[in-house]
Parts: structure tokens; sequence; C-alpha cells
């Protein structure tokens, strides 16, 4: 007898048992035709170096014993997920997801919904047999109104268990997938036609085109109980009905070939070109750290007030941090920052006591105020009355800032107008040059209020000239 | 040398794309989203792959997806979808895919919210999946560490061909600090001996976890722990002060930051204390450790329930035969622990 050589999948099948033929599925089971028809298929597009085949849980788990190409093992209801990354980082290979009722349509039914609407290259090869095959019997999503299951003794009663999942009539309701069709491999006739649709989706992946999906009616007799003949009947005789057979979507002409994409810079190029860098913080281990604390309402500009001084203090090469109330609080209510500037690596960049605590609204003047340190500074806006008293040795001063952003036009600006008084006020030991140029650099992407900034800037040195005399 | 003031989540995918990650795959969830947002504008520009996922799940399956064509693939999340993760975690594992995940700690169980906690310890260290496995685990305390710890975590993950995970907190990750850039990019790894990308080479090979055969699968379990006791020769630590320190003050992250203001405070108190804090958490400092203790008193700071300090013991008594316990300073639920109270503390176990 003359010897065959097997392309597209390997000369001998070892799950079960070495230098055997025999698959491991079931007699009568449809896994091992359509095996047999997308082996084919890659072989004769000629695909079988590009195909990666994502292997299911499920019967399907053991493709990679009979597909001679690339195999990934997905966990279960995965490997929609799986196939979506595998082509984003090889767009050269044709991806391949085959996966079975429970895996596509349980467990993974929202990654094959979102896969397939974000029109990921990938072939979806669909067995539909209605029932869980591996675990032994159990109901399906596609399990037939009124079929007995491990799980549905008493027949699939859609009022409590709800009705077979209809995925191709699903997915075509988005707008990204090329081909959506229906076959089967429950006769002669039906199987010339699954081996043209997988062929198909095959094509679709070989020229870049986009999402296609498979769904093969696929006869399971061990589970359902029936012989193979009688299994193939059921299919046709009752899949059917729930399960029409058909092309929902066949866009293969209108789709167009992935463009290839534009070169990009390299990291390096990307971050380390254009503006200059100011050099890294030098240790000084004489400098005193200073401690600041910044407080208010969201909307404030609070946070932006916080980064303002820190950047400065970078200018002047001091070891920063700044540290946000971040999540919903950043979202509406009370705002807070803590700006830590050192000669030497920080530790804790959380601010419990300040050297300097500026307060923009009530709540936070009554809360923090009695934290600043003895020979510390606190700057309130001036609608805060201070009822609370200050700790001992405490100076607090207090700035127009809210009213005078108001009445210069700009009330946005009460954080600028507060940066004026930690300028004047000599509050931070920075130059009053960097507080300026870091306030300038923090509108970078809004360069037409540079100029304004710095002229309400000035404004405010002078009210707190006029205001508060002599800085400390 | 290029400067850059952002924050700790940022960092982060400036060492990915320094690193060479070639996808991120991620769900949103504070306090981790910049790192999204980051990833969402710097890998496209850059020509690298970004891509919102469907939920956590998703993201680590297509990391584990990227990982198997050979690509380098990271996400990021906190608690919440770090739990969603853990199957993917324990699959790269049985895999022997490298990956990188970041999780930025916030405070648990359940929703918690989402102020700092360092309470996933166990999630991270100890392989939060199912099976015998363990996650390469670092843990930065600073911006440049975010950035250089995913270098790293990426270099490691290479090559034991296991997933790391960088251990960060909402504070960490939230804080704007100065990162230097990377000097250089990192060399490209070649994964083509076992990774599958759709080419003629790479055709024979197959990415799975599943031994059916008992002993082959504890085999392959006795092969891992084999790999697992090959970490500690990157184990990472960092000591302050310690040299002549009567208390060692030891946590990491931002529990290793408060202990080191604290230790300051402490020695102008008269008490002198000093702070060790471990980079990698796996492989655990354990011989470094022992040897800065060795005998001398000491205080866990952290922001958890005692899972480090139990960690920590569980390491000094079986490795070391050092102490039967180690008090703890610590505050839960997003109350992140204070300077004045880790002093307190440390002041209680000197009996001052």
């Amino acid at each position: 007898m003359k010897e065959i050589k097997t392309v597209g999948m390997y000369e001998t099948f070892d799950r079960s048992g070495k230098h055997t033929r025999a698959t491991h599925y079931c007699a009568g089971c449809g896994h091992g035709i359509v095996h047999k028809l997308v082996t084919e298929a890659m072989v004769e597009l000629g695909l079988q170096d590009r195909t990666v085949m994502v292997n299911p849980i499920g019967c399907g788990v053991f493709g990679y014993y009979y597909w001679d190409c690339g195999n990934i093992g997905a966990a279960h209801g995965r490997a929609a997920a799986v196939g979506s990354a595998v082509n984003r980082v090889r767009p050269d290979a044709v991806v391949i997801s085959y996966q079975g009722d429970g895996d596509l349509a349980a467990i993974g039914m929202n990654h094959t919904f979102q896969s397939a609407n974000r029109g990921e290259h990938m072939a979806v090869i669909f067995i539909n047999n209605a029932i869980y095959g591996m675990t032994g019997g159990q109901m399906a999503p596609t399990t037939l109104v009124g079929m007995k299951t491990k799980t549905s003794p008493f027949g699939r009663d859609p009022l409590t268990m709800g009705y077979p999942i209809h995925v191709c009539e699903t997915l075509n309701q988005l707008r990204a997938p090329v081909y959506i069709t229906r076959v089967s491999v429950a006769d002669t006739r039906r199987i010339m036609q699954a081996k043209a649709a997988i062929r198909k989706a095959l094509e679709i992946q070989r020229d870049g085109k986009g999402y296609a999906f498979v769904e093969v009616i696929s006869p399971c007799p061990t589970n359902l109980g029936l012989s193979p003949v009688k299994a193939a009947k059921f299919c046709i005789e009752q899949m059917e009905q729930e399960f029409p057979l058909g092309t929902l979507r066949d866009n293969t002409a209108e789709a167009t070939p992935r463009a290839a994409p534009a070169p990009k810079p390299t990291p390096q190029e990307y971050f380390e070109s254009g503006e200059t860098a100011l050099p890294p913080a030098t240790v000084d281990p004489g400098f005193k750290e200073l401690r600041l604390k910044f407080t208010g309402f969201g909307g404030q500009g609070i946070l932006s007030l916080g980064i303002c001084v820190a950047e400065a203090a970078r200018m002047e090469r001091r070891f920063t941090s700044w540290y946000p109330s971040y999540g919903p609080e950043q979202r509406g209510g009370s705002a807070q920052c803590s700006v830590v500037i050192s000669g030497t690596p920080i530790g804790c960049p959380a601010v419990d006591h300040p050297d300097v605590l500026v307060c923009m609204n009530r709540p936070s003047y009554e809360r923090y105020i009695g934290d600043v340190v003895p020979g510390g500074l606190a700057i309130v806006d001036s609608t805060v009355p201070l009822e609370v008293k200050p700790p001992e040795g405490v100076r607090v001063v207090q700035m127009s800032a809210i009213d005078l952003a108001i009445e210069l036009g700009v009330p946005k600006a009460a954080n600028t107008m507060m940066l004026a008084a930690l300028m004047e006020l000599g509050a931070t030991g920075l130059k009053p040059e960097h507080l300026q140029s870091a306030l300038d650099a923090s509108f970078k992407k809004k360069p037409e209020l540079v100029e304004k900034n710095r002229a309400l800037l000035k404004e405010a040195v002078n009210w707190l000239k006029e205001h508060v005399g002599n800085p400390r | 040398m290029t400067t850059k003031f952002i924050k700790g989540n940022e960092a982060v995918i400036i060492g990915a794309l320094y690193a060479g990650c070639d996808a991120y795959f991620g769900y949103p969830i504070t306090p981790a989203s910049e790192i999204a947002h980051a990833a969402a504008k710097w890998f496209p520009s850059c020509g690298r792959e970004f891509l919102q996922a469907e939920c956590e799940t998703a993201s680590i399956n297509m990391v584990y997806g990227a990982a198997s064509a050979g690509a380098l693939a990271m996400t990021a999340t906190s608690g919440p979808g770090f739990s969603l993760m853990q199957e993917g975690l324990s699959y790269m594992a049985g895999a022997g895919l490298p990956a990188v995940v970041v999780t930025v700690m916030r405070a648990g169980p359940g929703l918690g919210n989402v102020y700092p906690e360092q309470a996933d310890y166990n999630q991270a260290v100890k392989g939060g999946g199912h099976g015998s496995y363990q996650c390469l685990c670092l843990a930065p305390a600073n911006a440049q560490e975010m950035c250089d710890l995913t270098i790293e975590a990426f270099r490691l993950s290479v090559k034991h061909r296991t997933p790391a995970v960088v251990l960060a907190d909402g504070l960490i990750g939230q804080m704007m600090e100065t990162l230097t850039l990377p000097e250089k990019m990192c060399e490209r790894p070649d994964t083509t001996s076992w990774s599958v990308q759709g080419t003629a080479k790479t055709r024979p090979n197959l990415i799975t976890s599943i031994y059916l055969d008992a002993p082959t699968q504890e085999k392959f379990n006795i092969d891992l722990q084999r790999k697992y006791a090959t970490y500690t020769e990157d184990v990472r630590s960092e000591s302050y002060l310690t040299d002549d320190a009567e208390i060692v003050l030891i946590g990491y992250g931002i529990s290793s930051r408060i202990a080191r203001t604290a230790a300051e405070q402490l020695r102008k108190e008269g008490i002198r204390a000093g702070v060790f804090r471990p980079i990698t958490l796996n492989p655990f400092p354990t011989a470094t450790l022992a040897a800065v203790l060795d005998g001398r008193k000491a205080l866990a700071v952290e922001l958890s329930a005692g899972q480090f300090r139990d960690d920590a013991l569980m390491h000094l008594a079986r490795d070391a035969k050092q102490y039967h316990d180690i008090p703890l300073c610590h505050r839960m639920g997003g109350v992140v622990v204070t300077v004045d109270e880790v002093v307190a503390a440390a002041k209680k176990v000197m009996g001052r």
C-alpha cells in the first residue's frame, strides 16, 4: 500500500497513544470533521506556517495533538481575548480561535462579543452541539428548549433557564464583523458547505480583512445519548429549527485590508527630544526640609498650585514630592495636596505637620490649622473667618485670593493669588523667578494665559504690599 | 540626563517602553488608571500596541496571548481587578510565560475604597491563583523605582519565564516625583525557541499548561519549585541607618518611606533607629534581613493586618532561625500610618 504523507496534521495523534491515527473524539462526533476541514483550508491556502491556533477548554482542548501549526491553549472561555492579542502583536499571523458552545457562548460570551465588536483579525470556529461535552453532558447556552441534560434533568425550561442563545444573530448586530455564517457537518452536502465557509474565513485572515465567524452545528452522540446516525439526524431536524443554516453577513468584497502602521519614534526619541529638562536633585544635607500642605475645595486649583511650588523647587535642584488627594475626593468636595522640599531623598511624602499651610476654604482651615508646627505659617483666604485659634507661634496671614481673582475678572486664578502670597511672604524659600517660571510652565498647554497670569501675579503682589506689609 | 516630574503611575509606562514592552492591555480602575492613561498615549506614540480590554479577565488573557506570541506584554490594575487576574497569572505560571502586572493597592476587602493599603501582599507574593506557583514580586517606593522596577520586572520575568508583579500602592502611584529617564533601551529578548509567532520557525511550538498524566504534572511542579529556589540570586533590598541601629523598622513601599522619616525623628530623640526595606518581596531578602536584624529589636510597619510582618517572620524563622515575633505598627482601610504613630510604637518597643 502506498504511504500517503500527511500535510497540515501530525503524522500520528499521540493523544490516544503512540503511533495511532485515531482521534480522542467519540464515534460520530463532529469535531474530527471540522478539524479536517480547518486543516484542508489552512493547507490549500498555504497558511500552515502563518497559522496560530488558539485551542479552547472543552473537547477541543487537544487540538494541538492534530494541527501541525503554532498552537496556544487558552483558559476556559478566554480564547477570543488570547487570539485578539496574538494578532495585535503578530499582524502577519493567521489567528484561528476554535471554541465550543460552553467556552464561547457561556463563560466566554463577553470576550466573543467584544472581540467581534473590535473587529479583531481572527477566524472564530464555533462548534455548537447544544451540550457540554468534556464535562459530561451538562446544559449549554445553546441547549434546545425542553432538552434533557445532566443539569436540566427535567428538560430546559426557558422560564428559569432562558432560551438557546443565537450567537450568529447576536454578533450580526455589530458593525465590525466581516463574515458571519452558520453551517453544519451533519451530512456530506452540509460538510461541503462548511468547508467553503471555513475556507472563506481563513481567506479573510490571509488578506488581513478582519473578523470572521463560522458557527458549525455538530453532532455529539455520546452526550446526547444517541447513535451517530441519530445524533446527525438531531442536528438536521431539531437544531436547524432553532439555528437555521445560512450566511448572515458577507462583506468580504467591500472589506479593505489593514494598512501597514506608519513608522514611529523610539521611546528615547519621543521622551528625550524637544524641551530642555531640569537636572536631577543634588544632595544637600544642610538644607532644612520644608513641608507644605495646600487645602481647599476641588476646582480651586489647589493641586496645580502645589505642582507649581514643586516645579520651582526642582529648578533649585531640591528633592521634591507632591502627593494629592485623589479618587472621588478629587471630583468634588475637599481637595488637598502635600509638597515636601528637601536636601536629601524624601521619606514620608504625606505632610501631617506642615511648616506652611495654605487654606482656601473654611473647613480645611478648621481641620488643619492645629497641625501647623510652631514657627510655621498659614496663608488663609480672607473669606475664611478665623474663629478657630491657630497654635502658639503660628503666623496666620489672610490673603484675598478668591475675591481679588473675581475683582480682576479671572475667578479661576485664585490659586495664582495664593502663589503671589507664598512668593511675597518668602514662605517657600524659593526664588521668585523660579516660582514665576513654574507658573508660566503650568500654562504650557494654554500659552495665551501666560501673560495674563503674570499680570495677575503682579496685581496680587501689589495687593499684599498694600494690605499685609513686610514679608516675614 | 533627562528628568521628568511625573506620577509614579506614569513612570511605570516610561519604564515599560524602555524595557521594550510591545503591548499594554488594561481596564480602568482607581488608583491605577493613570498607568492606562499614560499607556494609551505613549504606547501608540512609540509604535507599540495599546488596547482597552472589556474587563480585567480579558486584560490578563490578552497579556497571556501576546506573551504566547513571544511579545513583551503588560497590564496594570488595583485590588478588585488583580483578583480577577489571578486566573491568568496561574495559567501564565503554568505555561511558562513572561509578562508584567503592576498592581497599585487600594483598601479592601470587597469594593473597599481607593486609598492606599498594602493588604494584597499574599495575593501578589504567594501566588493568588490556583496551583503551587508564585510570581516574582518587586515593591517600588518612589517614582524612579516605578520605572526602574518595571524594567527589572521584565528582565526577571523573561529570565525565569514566569510573570512578575510590581506591587505598588495608591500613594506611590498617585504622588509626583522627579524621574530620571533610563539611559538606554533594553535589548530585545529572543523568544523564538518557545513562542508561537505564526512563522515557520515557531510552528512546532506549543503554549499550554496541561499535563494529563499525574506524575508528569508532578514533575512539572517539582521543576517549578526548583526554578523558584534559584530566584535568590536576584534578591534586592535597601538598608538605611542600620549599622548602629538599636531598633530596625521593616517595611516595603510607602511604609518604608514613613519608617524612614520616623527613624530620622527617633534619632533626634536619642533612639538609634534604622530602616530595612525589601525591594524584592519574592525573592524575599531573608539573608540580608537576618544579618541586619541580628537579634536587634524590630518593628514592622505596614498598611495591612500583618501579612508582610508574618511573611518576614516565616522567612526569618524558617531560613535564619531568628525571631518568634515582631511587633506591628499598622493602619488599614486606606488610613495611612503616620510618622508620629511609628515613632510612638518604636519608643514602646524600646521601653521609653
